[in-house]
This record gives C-alpha cells, structure tokens and sequence, in this order.
C-alpha cells in the first residue's frame, strides 16, 4: 500500500476503504434506530456541532463511521451542503419553550419552580453491572413502553430531586400539562439590574455562507459558538472562568425543552406554517457590569451571556453564555480575543486541516531542503 | 456514480454554484484580492482542498475534461481521492495529460508545460492570507491590504537577509499582483512563481477552509518580492536532471535509491515526465 504515486494512489485507496470495511464488521449490528435511542445525548453532540438538526441522520452517521464524533460531524456537514437552502424560519421565542428542564442557580425558588429534568449530575456516576447483563430480549420487549414513559416524563416530572431514571422510577410517572415558563431574567428586567439592550431585529448574520468579519456582529458569534467543538468552547469557557478572563457567571437560568419552528407561509405572508419541534438547551447567564453616568460613579449593574444548543447539551450551553459573556469584555486574555475563539473552535476545519498533515508535502519539503541546504553551503 | 436521486450535478446546489462563480468572478476583476465567499462543506476534509474542488465543482461542466494532481503527481492519494469524488458527482472525463485538460486543479504544483489561454489551473489554499506571517488577525491584515500598507511584510524579508544572509521562505513565497495585492500563491515552490507572470491561462485559487477565493487572469503581472540588489532565487537543481525522462531544468522530487542508498531525482510533474518518455519511445 503505497502512500504516493511510484506505485499508485488508486490501489492504496482502495485497498484502505477494504480495510476500513473490514475495521467496521461487528458481529452484532447496530441498527439505526437502536443507535438513535440508545445514545441520544452523542447524537444531540453531533446535531449541533454539525449545525444540522436530523436525529436521524445523525444515528446513520454513527452507524457508518464507527462512532466517531468528528467523522459523523462531517458526514451531516458535507450532506448539508447538497441541500438548497428553501426557507428561512421565523425567530423563535423560547420563552414558549415547552420544557423538560429548567434550572437557576440565581435564585432558590423561582416562579414556576426548578425543575431539574433528566440529568446525570446527581446520579452516582458508579459502573452499573448490571446493565452488562440486560438480555436482548427484554429490551425489545420494553422499547415501546419505555419510550412511550421517557416522553411522559420529559412532559411531566416537575420535582426538586431528581429521580433515577430507571425502571420504577418510571413506573410511578404521571404524564402532566406542558410546562411553559417566563424566564428569570424578565424578573431582573423589571427590577432595572439588568443592563438595558434595545431590542435588535436585524436579520442575523449567517457564517454558513458569509465570512465572517471582525468585529463580528453578536448574531455571527453566537452562531458560530452554537456549532463549535464542544470541547473548545469548554475550554475556552474554563479558561475565563479560571482566571485567563473576568467571567464567572451566575447561571439565570438553564433551560431545556422543545420550540416550534415555523417558516412564512408562501401565499399568505403574515401566516406561519410549523414544520416542527425541535429540542434545544438555553442559558442566560449573569455577570457583574457596569455603566457609565453622569454621577460621580459608574452604576453597577448585570449583564448577560447567552448560549443556546441544538439537543440536551447542558455543559457547552453553559459554556457558550460564557464564552458570549468574555467577548464583551475588554481584556487581553484568549477568551477575549474574538478572532481567536471565533476562528480555531470548528470541529470539521481544526479536524480537517490536523489530518491534511498526513498528506504528501514532499515539494514543499524539497524546496525547505534546498533553503536549508544553501545556507549550509553559505 | 453517486445517487442521483440525492445529489446534484457537482454534489452542490445549484444556488450555492452559483454564488461561487459570482465570487470567482469577483476575484477575476481585482487581480490578487481575496474574495470572501460562504464556503460549502464537502464529503473531503476541510483543509484537504475543498476551497479548490468547490472552485472545480462549480465552473465544470458536462463537456469539461479534469485533471488532478496533488504534488505534481496525478496517482497521488489526494489526487485520486478528489478525482474520484468529482468523477462520481458529475461524470465528466478524467485525464492525466495537461494538455488535454480544460480544468487541471492542483495542490503545490503548477505543471511544467505552459497551459493555454483555453484552460484554467484550481490551486487549493491552506493559508490565502500572505501577510499572517507578519500579522495573526484577519482584522488588522484586511485593513494592511486595503491600504496597500506592506511594509511589515518587506521588514520580514530584510529581517531575513539580516538575518540568514538571504530570505528563508521556501515555498508559497509571497508575490505582487499588478503593483497592488500582495499575494500568497498557495504552497508552490518558488520555481513555479515565474509561471504566475504575465501567463496565458486564468489561475483560481480556492481556500474552502479560510473561506477565501481569488485569481490571477491571464497577462496579469505577477512579481515575486524582493530587493533591487538581491534578486529572487528559485529553488537550486543545477547538474541534477530526472533518472526517467532526463529532463533538466525542471521541478525534481529526490528520491533516496533503495539499493544503492544514493540520491537521484524523478521529475515532479509525472503527467510531463510520462509524456517525454512516451514520446522518446
């Protein structure tokens, strides 16, 4: 398997992708549906780095690229970009969100009550044996009750604790109204700690098929986090909150929960057609602030970093309200330098410009050589 | 072929085509400037030349003739790799002789016979911005174009020859497009610089992961920088000439003989190189 040409690409490719195929055989195949329902929290990871929205595909994905999260994030993006761009939606308010979790740290009760939804942080993170010995056949007994108990109680638990989910705790559920909430920081609002921000209706800008230019208006930010490497927006994030950065937020508010989207109906503009729900995680996170007045001291106030993510994707919502938040900071740190975190975070470019390293170089590298030599000769 | 039922004629849609070309065009009107344009994502890996198999994807057509070459060799992995993607979404006719090609897209090569003013040459673009080597922000460099301010990027040359007794930039060496855009022409040795001047055929240059396309039209002029008193020197290969064709005077790859541990050469541009001796034969 020759890597260059001397003996031909052609046959190493090929070769390669045998190799792959042969890499990829399991003995038990996966199907996709299994995958969709068995690991959703790696396909919300996808959806969103990929900025694509599609449980399903993203399940195909994994299945055809041995659950890798950067393969699977390119096999959405490139199939992104054979789809003619139709409709744009309308603006969401996800204040309608219809909610299966909804959190703030800022305050110890708020109006309509935390619901701490289904989440692993207060799960004793200890190996479940016993989940090695489920038989094949009482989970496909179970499927469909089961999924018909998930949904009522992404619906319907609304408690201070969070339960196990698990077999009984699913038996007890009661399926419940759809909850729907004001957000917390309508609260600070009306009270005037929050920094004031007019309401801006500009059409976002879209980096899918701009470039993005700096200063990059906050549309082009926040979409830009959305898709990044949930890895490197944490660390970014990390970094700020560390001490490279002045944000330390308050989390307002942590919410998760589905929203209709809907596009402009063709005949009749003023009307809107839903053509789904999607589910999405938000935060609204609080740092201390300042304004300038005409008094001898500047007013303290509070002002926001926001982060909203395709799926149940708690930490890197999290981590995109505080990289939002450090951008509107001045400083010197590398959270703070807009062009740094805005241009090195996509999964499918540092993934893709790393491994171009394995490719052939050996023109330039002569051409090094040759300077390399020459001076030796000087 | 790659379902048709799924993908469009040259995978994109035929909007997103579009817009490239208006980009391209864009880029054709002012010679050596960087033209933003929304770069798609491929089925290829971003930073393995999407910016130059979108410039390919999107001005091909059912009756063009491709060619592809990676190092200046058409069997090479990446060649191939595109080739075949190409080949799958749009069916055209692939070939390895420049002189048949319409659209020849190549990644750190230029080939070694003068293409004509009836072909294009795609060359892929991992960095487009000359002037990062001096300046690491897209805010600063874009402001230094739009001002002609290139001082930083002649300091850095002087720098070198304080520095080294000579400039130590090997490939993608930076060149100035019509006295006006300083321009990066992607990783090509400096042997291929000369090739940009004043040349019959059109250059694209497509950087799909830095979002960026620009172009050089025929008959542009094209200066590699340097000084008065210390003229531009291209890579050294005098007294070597390929152990297959014989050719002298042209782009040699070294190659270390496996029997006899010595060093030998091979002509880099193998569509060139086969045609010699095809031709001798």
């Amino acid at each position: 398997m020759a890597y260059v040409a001397v003996t031909g690409g052609k046959e190493a490719i090929e070769q390669s992708l045998k190799l792959l195929e042969i890499f990829r055989k399991s003995e038990e195949d996966l199907s996709v549906k299994c995958i969709r329902e068995n690991m959703g929290l790696l396909i919300d990871k996808i959806m969103s780095e990929a900025g694509f929205y599609s449980e399903e595909y993203a399940a195909l994905a994994l299945k055809q690229c041995e659950g890798s999260v950067e393969e699977a994030v390119f096999l959405l993006r490139a199939y992104r970009s054979t789809l003619p761009r139709n409709y744009y939606s309308n603006a969401i308010d996800t204040a309608d969100m219809r909610l299966i979790q909804r959190i703030s740290a800022a305050f110890k009760d708020i109006p309509g009550g935390q619901i701490l939804g289904p989440t692993y942080d207060y799960s004793h993170r200890l190996l479940d044996f016993s989940l090695a010995e489920e038989s094949q056949v009482e989970e496909s007994r179970g499927e469909e009750s089961q999924v018909k108990e998930s949904q009522a109680e992404e619906t319907g638990e609304q408690k201070e604790t969070s339960g196990t989910p698990g077999a009984e705790g699913l038996a007890e559920e009661v399926s419940g109204e759809d909850i729907r909430c004001q957000r917390v920081t309508d609260l600070l609002k009306a009270e005037h700690v929050l920094e004031d921000v007019p309401q801006d209706d500009t059409p976002p800008f879209d980096v899918t098929s701009n470039l993005i230019t700096f200063p990059a208006p906050r549309s082009a930010r926040l979409q830009t986090f959305a898709r990044s490497d949930a890895g490197f927006l944490g660390g970014v994030a990390y970094s700020s909150m560390r001490g490279y950065g002045a944000v330390h937020p308050t989390v307002s508010e942590l919410r998760c929960g589905y929203v209709e989207v809907c596009v402009p109906y063709v005949m009749d503009e003023g009307e809107e057609i839903c053509i789904g729900e999607i589910l999405v995680t938000e935060v609204e996170a609080l740092v201390p602030s300042h304004t300038e007045s005409e008094e001898e001291f500047d007013k303290m106030t509070l002002s926001g970093g926001y982060g909203l993510i395709f799926g149940r994707n708690e930490n890197k919502a999290i981590a995109m309200s505080i990289a939002d938040a450090s951008l509107e900071k001045p400083g010197d740190t590398p959270s703070q330098d807009e062009e740094f975190v805005l241009t090195h975070g996509d999964c499918l470019e540092m993934s893709g410009f790393i491994s171009h390293l394995k490719l052939p170089h050996y023109v330039t590298f002569q051409s090094k050589l040759d300077r390399v030599r020459t001076k030796e000769e000087v | 072929m790659i379902d048709e039922r799924h993908y469009n004629f040259a995978f994109l849609d035929e909007g997103s085509k579009r817009e490239i070309r208006r980009s391209i065009l864009k880029a054709v009107a002012i010679p050596g400037y960087q033209v933003p344009f929304g770069s798609r994502e491929l089925p290829i890996g971003r930073g393995w030349g999407t910016g130059g198999i979108q410039i390919t994807l999107s001005i091909i057509g059912k009756e063009d003739v491709l060619k592809v070459i990676d190092q200046g060799s058409d069997e090479s992995v990446n060649a191939v790799n595109i080739k075949k993607l190409v080949e799958e979404c749009t069916g055209v006719e692939i070939t390895t002789d420049s002189e048949k090609a319409s659209v020849i897209q190549s990644r750190h090569r230029i080939p070694e016979i003068p293409m004509r003013n009836d072909q294009i040459l795609v060359l892929q673009v991992p960095t487009p911005e000359p002037l990062r080597i001096v300046e690491p922000r897209e805010a600063v460099t874009k402001q230094m174009h739009a001002e002609a301010e290139y001082s930083g990027m002649w300091l850095s040359l002087f720098e070198d020859l304080t520095q080294y007794g000579e400039i130590s930039i090997s490939s993608e060496y930076p060149v100035m497009v019509e006295n006006r855009y300083v321009m990066n022409p992607s990783p090509i040795p400096r042997y291929d610089n000369q090739k940009l001047n004043d040349s019959e055929t059109l250059y694209l240059f497509g950087a799909g992961r830095e979002k960026k396309i620009y172009a050089i039209p025929p008959h542009t002029e094209v200066v590699s920088m340097c000084f008065d008193d210390v003229p531009f020197r291209t890579e050294n290969f005098e007294g070597k000439h390929c152990r297959l064709c014989g050719a002298a005077g042209v782009y040699l790859d070294e190659i270390i003989d496996e029997k006899t541990g010595e060093k030998v050469y091979e002509c880099s541009d193998t569509g060139f190189c086969r045609g010699r001796r095809e031709r001798i034969s």
